[in-house]
């Protein structure tokens, strides 16, 4: 912490005169965050891959999952990740209805990820094939859960941005929030890269 | 000046579109090879696992905006991650794998 602090003098919130660096560590802190958010995740894709043979005679990931659908998922939090990069273009030439019209869309396209996310744990639970059932399945929950409980967060970190955005403006404290939300939602794109590539695509055809 | 948007203003669409366009070819690519069993079993592992880190890369890249002129601080810090993101995964793997291995000839236990 020292040493940050002595390598971005900009931090201090006191030093009004130095926005830039201000921000600058802002987006440092937050990229920080979002790195040991990273390493939670690792030990969940971690349990996973342990856990991923464990099916206690329970279902299996090629009786459980359907591509096509985790392909149409993967789709929607693809087309999400591209409307906020739109948004956030938008944000930067201080167009704000078409930013908040963007992010409506952003987290339109985010909601209809978590309906299907949340249609599919439904399916498997009234299954049988609830997180109770295996080592698998445990982990499996945990680990798709966790990421649906962060697009959950970002939905609702959303929507109160949005109405600092439509009440304030893009103002430099509201810009400086809307550049930490989208890190955060393209960051959720990534982790959702490896739980498609190593839980539903790997686990399929296993 | 430090993750994201390097510059202050931002950037424009472009980068968000040929990274879509990047992630949308790299993301059909490994689905479409499991759906339709076209690959074998070893060749599949490597092409999903290869299109998920170029993907990664890419979403970095064009998403994130990650270049060569983020400061040290963010990159070290995202070096640093995937360093404790390796040992996790693989030391995880590896344990376990050890451990499963060196308990498969003795009797079961009550």
């Amino acid at each position: 912490m020292t040493t940050l602090t002595l390598t971005y003098p900009g931090g201090s919130a006191h030093d009004a005169h130095d926005h830039h660096d201000q921000a600058g560590t802002v987006k440092l802190g937050f990229w920080l965050y979002l790195m040991s958010d990273c390493v939670l995740f690792s030990g969940l894709f971690a349990t996973f891959a342990v856990m991923s043979k464990a099916f206690a005679g329970g279902p299996t990931p090629a009786t459980l999952f359907d591509l096509p659908y985790v392909a149409i998922e993967t789709g929607l939090l693809l087309l999400s990740s591209l409307a906020s990069g739109v948004a956030m273009v938008a944000a930067y030439k201080r167009m704000k209805g078409a930013t908040l019209a963007w992010f409506a869309i952003t987290a339109l396209l985010g909601l209809g990820f978590l309906g299907m996310e949340i249609n599919e744990f439904a399916h498997m639970i009234a299954e049988g094939a609830g997180p109770q059932r295996s080592g698998f399945l445990s982990a499996f929950f945990t680990l798709v859960g966790t990421h649906g409980l962060h697009v959950t967060a970002g939905l609702i970190w959303m929507a109160v941005l949005m109405s600092q955005v439509a009440l304030r403006g893009l103002t430099e404290t509201t810009m400086r929030r809307l550049v930490c939300l989208s890190l955060f939602w393209h960051f959720l794109d990534i982790i959702w890269i490896g739980v498609f590539s190593f839980v539903y695509i790997m686990g399929f055809s296993a | 000046m430090s993750a994201g948007a390097s510059h202050a203003e931002g950037h424009g669409l472009r980068p968000y579109v040929i990274g879509f366009l990047l992630a949308v070819l790299l993301t059909a690519v490994p689905f479409c090879a499991a759906m339709t069993h076209a690959a074998a079993d070893g060749a599949l592992v490597a092409l999903v696992m290869g299109a998920a880190v170029v993907q990664i890369i890419v979403h970095l890249v064009f998403f994130l905006h990650l270049d060569n002129t983020t400061d040290r601080w963010t990159l070290s810090a995202l070096l640093f991650t995937l360093l404790i993101l390796a040992i996790v995964v693989a030391g995880s793997l590896w344990v376990m794998y050890n451990l499963n291995h060196n308990m498969m000839p003795m009797p079961m236990e009550g």
